[in-house]
């Protein structure tokens, strides 16, 4: 790990990191919550999973354990593969229904 | 370990098979894979080998749950032949299956967070595309999106759990994260109680507990029904088992401050989902809540946690597993036009295929937990372990709501057998239905004779 990285990571305490990815984490899950468009929704849940990468990444540096980064990739590589399968499937309804919006689908009870 | 590469192995083999035109003989490699992988596990029996510098622990608790699942999905293959064969992409559901197989055993035997992780994600990522294999029809797109979203939305909780609990504790590894909790460094001690319980909220998700179930019958109900029973047998195994194994091993020295969240999850759980199962009239909606509910038993074990939890829960999911395989294959073949069948197709069952009607009758009362069967010695070991813990009440409880549960099976047991059918023609069967048919039943009585067999083990 690059040191200067490391000490500018460290020259900020390590609560506002958590307060910011946990801010960032609430406004995903309430974008899931509340957004009606399935894009949308797909972008909110990338948020949950990039909060809590900047908090790995944070308690990686000051740890000074590189596991909490390697973690970081493992997330990248399966939230890309997850969203690939997610359009995919978005795709599918599209060309069933023509909309993206999540309302359509209330063919079965909630 | 070597259950990993045989069944990676067999999954990218399967999707060679398509350029090779290798189909013909890939259903026979698959099954015996399959056997294979249980052999090789059950042959490392009290070896505990670690492999990836501590990623995967293969002890006795990890052998048990992932041979189980090699069984369970020999089963199931058996029982999905006729799905597989008429639709025209065979070979990527194989190596969909197998896949999410690799990552049902990592689930099992994980000795590190990001290996559970991982194991999820190949898991569910996998199952979001057989849910929607039914590319035009509407249910199954809306299970499959549905399923994506929630399980997404899961694995953010649980990630943003595992974040807080590397924090405190600077490992992903369960034996470090133990000692340093242990040990008692109060410093973060907030933090970690965040970091436990989201996680908690996460994998409750996975197993479909209630508060976080509401995703879990509509999926159910909108997939295919093989894909359904594959959801509802070997995700739940793997993912309870996940569960367990974080818990019970990990966090087991600070239960105090989650056990009563568990036992309010249970409790609902178990409530909830009895209830309102008597109120579906779709069979399969019906079956998707009794898997809640079975999950509601199994959450019992981690609420009175001590030596004999974990043979209890493996012998409840083996017959559960059994039990409701059976079930979802005699659904499948009355219900092929329509999926979503209501009790009343199940009408004279007994007068247009004796043998269909038995088996479900017998696969319904273990789900009941009617002796001799092997669901009633599930339950009663569950309710054991309870009552050595000193959890009478939520024995109780669990002893009332499985009451209701007798009532909801019963209805359909009534259908088959005094009610006129509504047609006289005879459901086709497949001579590999009936041959599975006949192994889960066997399995069930067998289980429930010689109990012993599996609850010395673990």
């Amino acid at each position: 790990m690059n040191e200067n990285v490391t000490q500018a990571i460290q020259g900020v305490p390590l609560n506002y990191y958590i307060w910011l990815s946990t801010a960032l984490f609430v406004i995903g899950v309430l974008g899931v919550l509340y957004r009606k468009n399935a894009i949308i929704i797909f972008m909110c849940i990338e948020l949950m999973l990039n909060a809590v990468n900047v908090l790995l990444v944070a308690f990686s540096a000051y740890h000074g354990d590189g596991a909490g980064q390697v973690f970081v990739f493992f997330i990248m590589a399966v939230a890309a593969a997850e969203v690939a399968v997610g359009l995919a499937i978005l795709i599918v309804i599209y060309h069933n229904t023509k909309t993206t919006d999540i309302n359509v689908l209330n063919k079965l009870k909630w | 370990m070597n259950a990993v590469y045989i069944l990676s192995g067999l999954g990218i083999f399967s999707l060679l098979a398509e350029i090779f035109s290798f189909r013909k003989i890939l259903f026979p490699i698959v099954l015996l894979g399959l056997l294979a992988t249980a052999g090789l596990l059950v042959m490392d029996w009290n070896t505990g080998t670690s492999h990836f510098s501590n990623m995967l622990t293969f002890d006795n608790y990890a052998i048990a749950f992932s041979a189980g699942i090699a069984v369970i999905a020999f089963l199931w293959f058996l029982m999905s032949r006729d799905y597989f064969e008429n639709n025209t992409h065979v070979t990527d559901h194989f190596a969909l299956v197998l896949f999410s197989l690799v990552g049902a055993v990592f689930m099992v035997s994980y000795s590190n967070l990001a290996m559970l992780f991982l194991g999820i994600e190949i898991l569910s990522i996998s199952l979001y595309i057989m849910a929607g294999s039914k590319m035009t029809d509407l249910f199954s797109n809306e299970a499959s999106f549905k399923y994506f979203l929630m399980g997404s939305f899961a694995t953010g909780f649980l990630l943003f759990g595992i974040a807080l609990v590397y924090g405190v504790t600077g490992s992903f590894d369960l034996g470090k994260i133990n000692q340093v909790i242990t040990a008692g460094s109060t410093e973060f001690s907030a933090l970690l109680y965040a970091g436990v319980l989201l996680m908690m909220v996460g994998l409750a998700f996975k197993i479909s507990a209630v508060p976080f179930h509401f995703w879990a019958p509509d999926v159910y109900e909108g997939s295919p029904t093989v894909v359904t029973a594959f959801m509802s047998t070997i995700v739940k195994i793997a993912a309870f088992a996940g569960f367990f194994r974080l818990f019970a091993t990990c966090f087991a020295s600070v239960s105090g401050e989650w056990v009563n969240v568990v036992q309010v999850i249970a409790v609902l759980t178990l409530v909830v989902s009895n209830i309102t199962a008597v109120y579906q009239n779709s069979v399969k909606r019906m079956l998707a809540f009794s898997s809640i509910a079975h999950a509601g038993y199994l959450l019992i074990t981690l609420v009175a946690l001590n030596e004999i939890s974990a043979s209890a829960i493996l012998y409840y999911v083996l017959a559960y597993a059994a039990a409701s395989l059976a079930a979802f294959a005699v659904l499948h073949n009355v219900a092929f036009e329509n999926e979503n069948a209501s009790a009343e197709s199940f009408n004279g069952l007994s007068k247009r295929n004796p043998f269909h009607a038995f088996a479900m009758t017998v696969a319904l009362l273990s789900l009941a937990g009617i002796p001799p069967l092997a669901g009633f010695f599930a339950k009663y070991y569950i309710f054991t372990v309870a009552f050595e813990s000193g959890y009478v009440g939520i024995v109780l409880l669990a002893v009332v709501t499985s009451l209701i549960g007798i009532y909801y099976y019963f209805r359909i047991i009534i259908a088959m057998y005094l009610k006129a059918p509504e047609t006289t023609t005879p459901v086709a069967v497949t001579t590999m239905h009936n041959v599975m048919l006949v192994i889960c039943l066997l399995s069930t009585i067998i289980l429930g004779l010689f109990p012993d067999m599996i609850i010395k083990l673990i």
